[in-house]
């Protein structure tokens, strides 16, 4: 079998030998038309005819896995990829550190192993249902490649899970895949199994900052979990995160090019004052104090995501070696965690303390620290930017302690500097730290639609260069009429 | 790079550096290079020039296109200047440039197109080893040469559903020295819709380096009319008229001057222009040459095949010539691929000398089907395409060039 080029001759491309697998074959042929349903139904509403400029793995290794071409998404070849399998490798943490890398699951924590699967699967889909009524205001041809993009790939992810579940689960892992289709992003009686995957996402903004900040946490997830001793998780996110990465481009530039776009209008306007909000608003473009409310939000739903900073579950998962921390081969550790403590932010007698925790518990807390240095980076991108024009503005990440609904600090209002408040103090204040009505519509008021190649709205600055280093006005998508 | 090895000034090379301003820092890059040659620290992404062997594993992965960032230099930028910095920093003031192959183009924008155009070779391809050295940007957008149209003939028939021309541009008093092979950019007068100069288009010479005819200053192109503005431009031209040239480009897509060595030539529709260079080169030089010639061209029917009359007086001992017809009503659909595969055991033959050199030109569609028939050809010889392709490459004897 050759595991790097993706076998075209079955109804799923794949890499992983289904054509000497039939039994997965027809269990994933029989899945596929509930897919494609849920796709037509749930998927990028107005476009399911329109040619889209996309990206397609031909295989897993570098000179093939992006390969551009013309496609109408429901035609987009949905594959299960996994990267090379390493000759050797090794369960790399936890209590079996230094055993050969499981190929099978372990009996053990077949239901650890399951839910985990099942967690991280289960936001794949939702994000195509949040995302699905914004082709209709795209603000660029370019940007709704980038959204259909991220839309097939986020399906394509869904596959990836779903693989696993009916490979190496029988038949809960069968039944699991069925509950994939059906729960829905935002449902009274079958949501997403997380809250940011239920949050609309009503604007081109809110895109952006999602795939920023909770795609970012997605990225985490898929690290720590391409770290995992069972070596078929691990090497299907693996994969995964080399189109995650797309995804991070996405909301970084696009938050970015906002950004840019706001301040070049002010600049040209005259308009000195950013807090001016009304007449940076009558320029046509989003105010920064309206940005960073956005980001207060985002940031803070995403951090939600990370679960309990001190957490039994997440322990339980790394000494079984099935969930790592981010790079965890990369640390210099006994990579047991046995006897090390982790700092972890605690709500302590009314105030936010640093409290030291077994590092073994405390491994969300961890992962959110690594989360959060990363989303910092791009922020310091964003200021950079902020700074070049000369604006007096700088964005920037509210405190942990903000905004939270699980955690530590889940019962507490707080600033988004992190001073603890009374509920009055917030319910007065809340409007000027996230999103509120009138924000959100003028924002919306905003999301006109562009479609002519090249030309972008006004609130948006043009991307520095192309997608596959195609020109300025390349016709990123052809819309059916 | 410290003193010892400091280059003197005729060696210039090719840094690849990654764009501050675009990268989103997701690590794939570093994941992906097989010689460990990218890095970061806290800000930036970085390339180490001592490392990088520009196999260009990395450009098609990055999701950005910050990774595909080149400069000419003398002396590379380090680490840690490339830690520091916010944005690139312009591409230094080059006027001398011998090239020894690695610089196709000082011009990004061209650069960019002739390293998409050379993509399908599969890695970094090199000029043949006999070829001679071919000059490189000595007109550029700012400081174009200007030619003048000495003639624009139609080379389909009439009732064909293309329209391509050979068109004539004469360089005068101007030094303007091509090798087969290489392009030339023509950048149409005017602006674009969004008020900006057109971007250059790029067309291979189709004329032989001592001219259209022997001992002139100019060279002939094959140019296609397309929906775009520049080949609508170049299509229309009329004999007097002048246009704006840059170039000569392009460094690698070069015929070996070795008498001995085989040149087999794939292509389809425009894609012809080089190897008409190729042919006419050595019909002029030493038409009794040891090495073989093949052509294998594609059309839809005779009457769309560029310079379909001139390439039967060919003689077929200096080019043997193989042509494939996909809408000729009546006839089962062949492509150049059906072609090579007829000629399968002569291929062979000539895949097993490390003589041959391959060209492959024309539309990117052709790319797969080439390429297969290659594999099948070998596995039916008991070659390993894979291997071969990959050593032929890095011997300077495989060239793709499509678009």
């Amino acid at each position: 079998m050759d595991i790097v080029n993706v076998d075209y001759s079955t109804k799923i491309p794949n890499n992983v030998g289904l054509t000497e697998d039939r039994r997965i074959l027809r269990a994933l042929e029989s899945w596929h038309p509930g897919y494609l349903d849920w796709w037509m139904d749930m998927g990028p509403e107005g476009f399911q005819e329109s040619l889209v400029y996309l990206r397609t793995a031909v295989s897993v290794d570098p000179k093939g896995w992006a390969k551009f071409d013309y496609v109408r998404m429901p035609e987009y070849r949905w594959g299960i990829l996994l990267a090379p399998q390493e000759e050797g490798r090794k369960v790399n943490f936890g209590q079996h550190l230094g055993e050969p890398a499981w190929q099978e699951v372990p009996g053990e924590y077949r239901a650890m192993l399951r839910r985990l699967i099942v967690i991280q699967g289960d936001t794949e889909p939702a994000s195509v249902e949040q995302q699905r009524h914004l082709g209709a205001t795209a603000p660029s041809l370019y940007d709704m490649r980038n959204l259909f993009q991220v839309n097939v790939e986020e399906g394509r992810h869904l596959w990836a899970m779903v693989y696993l579940l009916h490979k190496y689960f029988g038949r809960d892992g069968r039944d699991e895949a069925e509950e994939l289709l059906r729960r829905r992003s935002g449902s009274e009686d079958a949501p997403r199994m997380l809250g940011a995957f239920n949050e609309e996402t009503p604007d081109w903004l809110s895109f952006f900052m999602f795939t920023f900040f909770t795609d970012r946490d997605g990225k985490m997830q898929l690290e720590s979990l391409a770290q995992s001793g069972f070596d078929p998780l691990s090497r299907t996110c693996r994969f995964m995160l080399t189109e995650e990465a797309h995804h991070m481009f996405v909301g970084e530039t696009g938050v970015g090019r906002t950004v840019q776009r706001t301040c070049e209008a002010m600049k040209q306007a005259g308009v000195s004052d950013p807090y001016d909000v009304e007449k940076v608003r009558s320029l046509g473009v989003i105010d920064l104090p309206t940005i960073q409310k956005k980001l207060n939000l985002h940031y803070t739903l995403s951090l939600d995501l990370f679960g309990s900073e001190v957490s039994t579950n997440a322990a339980n998962a790394y000494n079984a070696g099935l969930k790592g921390r981010f790079m965890e081969t990369k640390i210099d550790d006994d990579h047991r965690l046995e006897h090390a403590t982790y700092p972890v932010l605690k709500f302590v007698d009314g105030a936010v303390k640093r409290v030291d925790e077994p590092a073994l518990t405390a491994l969300n807390m961890r992962l959110r620290d690594d989360y959060t240095d990363d989303c910092a980076r791009g922020v310091d991108r964003w200021n950079k930017v902020i700074d070049k024009i000369g604006i007096p503005f700088r964005l920037e990440l509210p405190h942990v302690a903000f905004h939270r609904q699980i955690g530590e600090f889940r019962n507490v209002y707080a600033t988004p500097k992190g001073d603890v408040i009374d509920e009055a103090t917030w319910q007065r204040e809340k409007d000027n730290w996230l999103p509120s009505k009138a924000d959100g519509d003028f924002i919306v008021e905003l999301m006109k639609p562009v479609s002519e190649p090249g030309k972008f709205a006004n609130w948006i600055a043009s991307p520095k260069v192309g997608i596959d280093n195609k020109p300025g006005d390349f016709e990123y998508v052809k819309i059916a009429a | 790079m410290d003193a010892t090895t400091a280059p003197t000034q005729a060696e210039l090379r090719k840094q690849h550096l990654i764009d501050p301003e675009i990268c989103i820092r997701c690590n794939t890059c570093e994941e992906t290079c097989p010689v460990d040659a990218v890095t970061h620290d806290s800000a930036n992404y970085v390339v180490d020039a001592s490392k990088c062997n520009f196999c260009l594993d990395c450009i098609q992965p990055c999701p950005t296109g910050a990774i595909d960032n080149w400069r000419i230099i003398q002396q590379a930028y380090s680490l840690e200047e490339q830690f520091s910095w916010t944005e690139l920093p312009p591409q230094e003031e080059i006027s001398v440039v011998p090239t020894d192959g690695s610089i196709e183009a000082l011009d990004q924008e061209v650069d960019a197109m002739l390293a998409d155009a050379h993509a399908g070779a599969g890695g970094k391809s090199l000029a043949p080893v006999s070829a001679a050295k071919p000059s490189v940007n000595l007109y550029t957008r700012t400081k174009p040469a200007v030619a003048t149209v000495k003639g624009n003939y139609r080379l389909t028939a009439a009732d064909a559903e293309n329209d391509v021309r050979h068109v004539i541009l004469d360089f005068g008093d101007t030094p303007f020295p091509v090798l087969e092979g290489q392009s030339i950019g023509v950048v149409p007068p005017g602006l674009d819709a969004a008020g900006k100069p057109h971007h250059v288009r790029l067309y291979s010479v189709a004329s032989a380096r001592d001219g259209e005819k022997p001992h002139t200053n100019n060279l002939a192109l094959t140019v296609k009319r397309g929906p775009g503005v520049g080949s609508n431009f170049v299509c229309n031209l009329q004999k007097g008229d002048k246009v704006e040239v840059t170039g000569p480009f392009g460094a690698t897509f070069l015929m070996p001057n070795d008498p001995e060595a085989n040149i087999v030539m794939i292509c389809t529709g425009t894609g012809s222009a080089p190897f008409r260079g190729f042919t006419e080169r050595r019909r002029r030089t030493m038409p009794d040459a040891p090495g073989r010639m093949m052509l294998f061209f594609g059309a839809r029917r005779p009457e769309e095949l560029p310079y379909f009359g001139p390439l039967q007086k060919v003689p077929d001992r200096l080019l043997a010539k193989y042509l494939a017809y996909s809408r000729v009503p009546g006839q089962r659909k062949t492509y150049v691929q059906d072609r090579m595969r007829e000629k399968a055991g002569e291929l062979a033959a000539l895949l097993r000398s490390a003589k041959t050199h391959v060209y492959v030109c024309g539309l990117r569609t052709m790319e797969i089907g080439v390429d297969e028939s290659f594999a099948a050809i070998c596995s039916e010889a008991g070659l390993d395409w894979a291997a071969l392709r990959a050593d032929m490459r890095a011997s300077g004897r495989y060239h793709v060039e499509t678009y």
